[in-house]
């Protein structure tokens, strides 16, 4: 702690912490989505390591100022290394009373709130439905906080005055001097977010001018009045050297299967149809026409993945993206591409289920309907992406496994890890695996004679392009005979291709990393198994459990269907396996049942991902039996 | 080589090297003894030689039904896909290689029923594909329910008591859904049939062909008002661009219009010239909506005869085409971009 005299006279205290968790929170018209971005952007370039979790309200104008009205921007940055959001903040910016009614639970005792006191009025109080007469600013309640209350519009308004700017953009305006105020508490530069305002209003010089304006008088304001004395500071993170770029769950999907198409040279087609969250895949792959990629959005998720399957069978990478709803829509398709056994990724960025459910918030309760969601023996590759970025990663797998074994693959990817961002090492081009894709020119049996459904070593039968010469055939939905593809009813036959398909899926496991643990040692007292995007929660818990002396490690699954091969025998290195989960034990129920392990459940159906001291004191319970 | 160069070259080493029984598969075809179906694959398998495309070029798509086993019998390339979805696979696959011959083979049910948000949305999208509706006005594979283009009052199976639901009218749906080339042309009359796929191939955009289809199984002889000699003449009209519309046994029924409102008159006793008679016109939708509702609507009490042949045309854009041109020209415009720079975006930072 060192103490710094300031022009003023004003005295501030510098702390040095290794982390914090900033929760921006206000009405869904107030910006503190982009609020949340720009800090995040900027404590990230500063070298903080980061996680962030934006947290909006589904409908888009919410009535003003009322309780499901608010949106919400968490961000943990630190000089550690960070895996998740967090599970309390440490700072809580409200803009209005209903933000703060809606976050005040899970910020630390202790913690700075920093509340828009114009947001506190009689009128807002009323929405956000506290009773009347009573202000949580004003009545003692919150004196187990530091309550900093600032007239955000007051001063925003005061700072433009003479701008001649209307009373909207004002208002507009008002996030802006909240992100200065913040800048100044943790000791941050204004640059970036100064050259992003110059570059979004470059056609409204005005605008810009007032953001600019108001961003530096937030920032003043907390380095000149009284009130302000504290000031945090957040070294930078030692991370692996290297270039580093931030990147959200869906942008990085969207780029993996770029990567993939380049790198196979297979041309993109996407078949996709609108849904929350997964719908930015869309908007983003839709922005890479120049680079070949064709969208086509089409009436519903039934066609969407239909379209696909008939672009994979001309010879393109067929992609279609959705969540849980569209899924649903599309099992009847995933089982005719498998029935072909042509290429085929499917991307489900689940939502809280069933039915519309929770469309903004997140749940990985589509692992059973991955796996087993369609008529007949359908088995298909399931990955599941862990991190925003791992998303990048998956997705190119995605594409991998698809086109070198001929089969539909499914990617779970989910709202929390979609939307969320983190810093990433992005690899270059010649870092990539390459992808081998070969299409059959010519017969491929004696005699000239041509066997769709002859398969190599890997158990793969060749992929074939309508306008090849000489190769005319016809596959469809029926039971094929092997080899020939012809129709046949003959019950042997089913029999075998049932096997074959089957068997084929499960050789993928021969070119997939095997498993091992993230942290902690292939024997302990308790292994922490996991999937998809509670890896962040379940590493932190784990690091942090093994330091306090704890006998724990954790495996993270991605590849789900098939396991690695090593998983069985891995898991027989612990005496106990716990299986934490957004869903009521999905991954339990696939683990007890193939590997015949008494692995204990833990769930988690919030709509919220698990918190890191969730987890603990599982850890700790088990430990302690 | 540009498409058309390539088509050129096509047909120039391709004529005359194809016949019928090329396109014929080793498929033994399975149809019930007079199914209306053997006929279209005969017409098919007939025009296609004519077509100057190579077999290779060639992809079948079918949905599920009688119908959709069309695939299997042409040796081209085909997929024999699942019930309803054909259009919406036979659009991914144009999207993918714009070069093919796409033909989507369906029934009244897998089109109009369960695909019909696909046949709507193909429709207005205006894909280069052909897609013949075999319509029988019955649910033949799962053997004998009303369809939704069978009659009010239809007995069947699912509906003993008769069908109490009012049946589409394929081409004014059509219509409706913004086709850009609507025809009509039944098993029974193969010359015709011939004629009307070719003009199917040449249109470019959504070529939407229903086809009347007997299937003497489970509702024979729905059609044999259009095809019998005795019959035939008072009951269809054919229709021919820039020809007069007549009809009846010998001739002497002619359509024009009274207002906005069609009537028939016998030429021979009202005195009309065959000029003053309804012309028809390809391109005239207003004059395509009034056909297509030859089918069911009753003008001024009388009772139309059921129009034959394009009903239809209209040039417009086609998307696989646009698609391709979008990327063209954005391509143009911006430059591929670099995969090294898709992966590091616009901003990045460096640790040491
Ligand atoms: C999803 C699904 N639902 C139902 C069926 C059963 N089914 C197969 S064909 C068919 C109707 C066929 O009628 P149509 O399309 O008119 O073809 P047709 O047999 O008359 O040529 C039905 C209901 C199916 N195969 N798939
Ligand atoms: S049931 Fe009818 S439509 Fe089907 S094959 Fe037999 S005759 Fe043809
Ligand atoms: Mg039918």
């Amino acid at each position: 702690m060192e103490t710094v005299e300031l022009k003023a006279g004003k005295t501030t205290e510098v702390i040095e912490t290794d982390r914090i968790v900033v929760r921006f929170s206000g009405d869904s018209g107030d910006g503190m989505q982009l609020t949340g971005m720009q800090f995040s952007d900027t404590a990230a370039l500063f070298g903080n390591d980061i996680s962030t979790f934006p947290d909006y309200p589904s409908e888009i104008r919410a009535p003003i100022g009322t309780v499901a009205g608010v949106s919400g921007f968490q961000v943990h940055f630190g000089s550690r290394e960070i895996f998740t959001s967090g599970d309390e903040y440490d700072v809580l910016v409200a803009m209005n009373a209903a933000a703060l009614k809606v976050d005040l639970p899970k910020l630390k005792k202790g913690g700075i709130i920093i509340a828009n006191s114009a947001g506190f009025d009689k009128k807002n109080l009323n929405l956000a439905q506290y009773p009347d007469g009573v202000n949580p600013l004003e009545d003692g309640t919150l004196s187990n906080y530091v309550l900093q209350k600032v007239d955000i519009t007051k001063h925003t308004k005061d700072c433009l005055a003479e701008t001649g700017l209307g009373m909207k953009d004002i208002e507009r305006s008002k996030n802006m001097f909240v992100l200065g105020l913040l800048f100044w508490m943790f000791d941050k530069p204004l640059d970036h977010t100064l050259k992003f305002i110059e570059e979004k209003f470059s056609k409204k010089p005005e605008i810009a001018e007032a953001n600019e304006k108001t961003l530096k008088a937030g920032w003043a304001y907390g380095e000149n009045t009284e009130f302000f004395t504290t000031q945090f500071k957040v070294s930078a993170a030692k991370l692996p050297s290297g270039i580093y770029r931030s990147i959200t769950g869906n942008h990085a999907t969207a780029i993996g299967l770029i990567a993939a198409s380049e790198k196979s040279g297979l041309p993109l087609f996407l078949g996709s149809y609108p849904i929350t969250p997964a719908t930015d895949i869309l908007h983003e792959l839709s922005k890479y026409k120049a680079n070949g990629v064709k969208t086509l959005q089409a009436e519903d998720e039934i066609a969407g993945i239909c379209s696909a399957i008939g672009a994979s069978y001309a010879g393109n990478l067929g992609i279609t993206t959705t969540s849980g709803p569209g899924m649903a829509l599309k099992t009847e398709a995933l089982g005719l591409a498998t029935m072909l056994e042509i290429p085929l990724v499917v991307i489900n960025v689940q939502r809280g289920g069933p039915s519309t459910g929770l469309p903004t918030k997140t749940e990985q309760a589509d692992l059973l309907m991955a796996m087993h969601g369609r008529h007949g023996e359908a088995p298909v590759a399931v990955l599941a992406a862990s991190t925003p970025s791992d998303c990048f990663e998956m997705a190119y797998e995605a594409c991998r496994i698809s086109v070198e074994h001929m089969t539909p693959v499914i990617l779970l990817t989910d709202g929390y890890i979609a939307n969320g961002s983190e810093p990433w090492m992005f690899p270059t081009e010649d870092q990539l695996k390459p992808i081998k894709v070969q299409f059959l020119d010519k017969p491929n049996a004696e005699n000239d004679v041509l066997l769709p459904y002859k398969r190599d070593e890997k158990l793969v039968r060749p992929w074939i392009k309508p306008g090849t010469k000489g190769l005319e055939h016809r596959i469809g939905g029926l039971e094929k005979q092997n080899e020939t593809g012809n129709v046949s009813y003959d019950p042997k036959n089913h029999e075998t291709m049932v096997g074959l398909r089957a068997a084929k899926i499960a050789k993928i496991a021969d070119y997939i990393p095997l498993a091992k643990p993230e942290s902690g040692n292939e024997k302990a007292k308790l292994l922490v198994l996991g999937w998809g995007s509670t890896s962040g929660s379940i590493k932190t818990a784990v690091i942090e459990s093994i330091a306090e002396g704890y006998d724990v490690a954790n495996i993270h699954l991605k590849y789900i269907n098939p396991f690695p091969k090593n998983l069985g025998e891995m898991l027989k290195g612990y005496d106990q396996v716990l299986i934490p989960e957004m869903n009521c034990g999905q991954l339990l129920e696939l683990i007890r049942s193939k590997y015949m392990v008494p692995a204990i459940g833990f769930s988690k159906v919030q709509g919220l991902p698990f918190t890191t001291s969730e987890l603990k004191e599982k850890i700790k319970q088990l430990l302690k039996d | 080589m540009s498409r058309e160069e390539l088509n050129k070259d096509m047909e120039t080493t391709v004529e005359n090297k194809l016949v019928a029984k090329d396109f014929s598969s080793e498929m033994e075809v399975k149809w019930c003894p007079g199914c209306g179906d053997y006929s279209i694959l005969k017409q098919v398998q007939t025009v296609f030689p004519d077509l100057g495309i190579p077999k290779e070029q060639f992809a079948f798509i079918s949905g599920i039904g009688c119908s959709s086993r069309f695939t299997y019998y042409m040796d081209t390339y085909g997929m024999h896909s699942i019930h309803g979805r054909a259009a919406a696979i036979a659009s991914g696959v144009k999207a993918a290689n714009p070069d093919l011959s796409v033909w989507i083979i369906s029934g009244d049910g897998d089109a109009l029923s369960i695909g019909g948000n696909h046949f709507i949305h193909l429709m207005r999208k205006n894909f280069d594909v052909n897609y013949l509706v075999f319509n029988n006005q019955i649910y033949s594979l799962t053997k004998g329910q009303y369809s939704p283009t069978s009659e009010r009052g239809k007995v069947t199976k699912s509906s003993p008591y008769g069908s109490i639901e009012e049946p589409f009218n394929p081409s004014e749906l059509a219509l409706g859904a913004k086709a850009s080339f609507v025809a009509r042309t039944l098993d029974r009359d193969p010359k015709h049939m011939q004629a009307i796929l070719k003009r199917a191939h040449a249109h470019k955009g959504t070529s939407f062909v229903e086809v009347y289809q007997n299937c003497p199984v489970f509702n024979d002889a729905a059609f044999f008002a259009f095809s019998e000699k005795d019959t035939k003449k008072d009951e269809a009209i054919l229709l021919e661009h820039g020809k007069p519309l007549v009809f009846g046994n010998n001739d002497e029924k002619g359509i024009m219009f009274d207002g906005l409102n069609p009537i028939i008159l016998n030429i021979t006793e009202s005195g009309v010239s065959l000029n003053d008679l309804w012309i028809h016109d390809e391109k005239d939708k207003t004059k395509a909506n009034i056909l297509s509702r030859f089918f069911d609507t009753n003008y001024n009490d009388l009772r139309f005869p059921r129009p034959f042949g394009v009903i239809y045309v209209q040039e417009r854009p086609v998307y696989d085409e646009n698609l391709v041109d979008q990327i063209d020209v954005v391509t143009a415009k911006k430059g591929k971009t670099p995969l090294n720079k898709i992966l590091s975006g616009d901003k990045t930072w460096s640790i040491n």
